[in-house]
């Protein structure tokens, strides 16, 4: 989707705001927000790129207002709405509906201990063949889907090299619509900058970008 | 979209007064809050009780466990943070063959020292050369490498740096501070997928007879993010 969250090349935006000495999270309710949404995904109703498109679904005028971890909280409520963990009611009142089996927590202090070890499962499968090698020169498709991508609008239509080949990722386009991992190969892609922003750009400068089989066709 | 996009006046008036111990902890805290300074956002004074609210749910109906949140909190604020990260570098730094195994395969050089948590099991370490500078950035939400530098700072997930970083990169950098020659290459590394990147920034000249405790105490997360470089003051900092 051509959403907000698709913002490389905008240049609206105004200045970067560096904090000396920043906290980890600037208000305690930004820490419970970031750890209620790691223990929620452990029911596995949901996965990550679900959880990114749901984000994306915030209108840009309110994903702009809001501060990050606002935006969490809210693709959090709703997945909980859309996934029947609680009710609108619920959500409304603050209260159980008292008719409901209570729920034992999959994601227990235990579990949390051992998760700090372990990432996204991704990596290498000798069964998932590359559909391109590193040296050959790709064009980024002109796509323009209405569901989750995570092929920028800015490198769309464009010429690059590749650089590196990352090995197996799932594909996100498939993924956050529950349409199947659709495994395939990342790359990084590099971009000079004149190919991405015209004869104003330095000549030298690139930008690389990790992208997947279906996003690239051969130059 | 769910109807509830907005929240209700009516849940407003219930969160002031169901969650009222909370706010008199809370409130004051966001009132005097400098985010929206940083931010140019607005934040709404009943987000802390409205979080309050939402966990009391969880846990009452038994979705959550209060002590697992603790303890991921405890990680992050405590536990994980960009003083790993520098220790990852001033390592390579001090020891060539842990440099090259670094390059090679970052998550098992990395887990040598003893990092490995989530979101880092696709690390990738670029280096800084006379000739190359490297930046990071995710345009489209917030990727970053948690294990070695923790969560990412405000600037880095803000749609400033987001969306200018990889049109104005030269731009961006010299808001920082930061300013590189013409015949260097600035190295734009756009974090779309799962790898996450980390720079390994170039050793200060003069540094030859530092420890690698005194080198990790050079290293900042700016310069491991590559929006800086390391600096040698001429003393221990």
């Amino acid at each position: 989707m051509n959403g907000i969250h698709d913002m490389g090349g905008m240049q609206d935006m105004g200045p970067i705001q560096h904090e000396n000495k920043e906290l980890v999270f600037h208000h305690p309710w930004e820490g419970r927000v970031y750890a209620i949404d790691r223990a929620l995904r452990a029911f596995g109703k949901w996965n990550i790129d679900v959880w990114r498109r749901e984000i994306e679904l915030i209108p840009a005028d309110e994903y702009l207002r809001m501060s990050y971890y606002e935006r969490w909280l809210e693709a959090d409520e709703k997945l909980l709405l859309a996934n029947g963990l609680v009710s609108t009611t619920e959500l409304a009142t603050g209260t159980p509906d008292a008719t409901l089996v209570k729920s034992v927590p999959v994601f227990t202090a235990a579990v949390a201990a051992r998760s700090l070890g372990r990432g996204i499962p991704s990596g290498h499968d000798p069964n998932v063949l590359p559909l391109f090698s590193v040296g050959q020169r790709v064009r980024a498709r002109e796509i323009n889907p209405i569901g989750h991508t995570q092929l920028p609008r800015y490198a769309r239509g464009k010429f690059g090299v590749i650089t590196i080949d990352h090995g197996v990722y799932t594909f996100p386009d498939t993924n956050a619509h529950f349409l199947g991992q659709k495994r395939q190969h990342v790359y990084s892609v590099r971009f000079t900058a004149r190919e991405l922003w015209g004869e104003s750009a330095s000549p030298r400068d690139t930008v690389n970008i990790d992208m997947w089989d279906d996003y690239l066709e051969l130059a | 979209m769910a109807e509830n996009d907005k929240t209700p006046l009516g849940r407003r008036g219930f969160l002031r007064t169901a969650a009222a111990s909370a706010a008199a902890t809370a409130l004051p805290t966001v009132a005097q809050s400098k985010d929206a300074e940083h931010d140019h956002q607005d934040l709404p004074s009943d987000l802390a009780l409205r979080v309050k609210a939402l966990e009391s749910l969880l846990v009452e109906k038994g979705l959550v466990d209060p002590a697992a949140l603790d303890v991921l909190v405890d990680n992050f604020e405590n536990k994980i943070g960009p003083r790993d990260g520098a220790r990852v570098i001033a390592r390579a730094w001090a020891d060539p063959a842990y440099k090259a195994r670094l390059l090679a395969d970052a998550p098992a050089a990395i887990a040598e020292l003893g990092f490995t948590s989530g979101q880092g099991e696709h690390m990738l370490i670029v280096e800084n050369g006379p000739k190359v500078h490297n930046l990071v950035v995710c345009t489209l939400c917030s990727c970053y490498p948690w294990p070695v530098l923790g969560l990412p700072p405000v600037w880095y997930k803000s749609a400033p740096y987001r969306s200018r970083a990889v049109i104005d990169p030269r731009g961006v950098l010299a808001e920082f501070g930061t300013q590189i020659d013409e015949d260097v290459e600035v190295r734009v590394w756009d974090s779309t997928a799962e790898l996450r990147y980390i720079v390994l920034p170039e050793r200060p000249a003069g540094t030859d007879h530092l420890s690698e405790e005194q080198l990790a105490a050079l290293v900042t997360r700016d310069a491991m993010i590559g929006v800086a470089k390391v600096s040698w003051p001429g003393k221990a900092p």
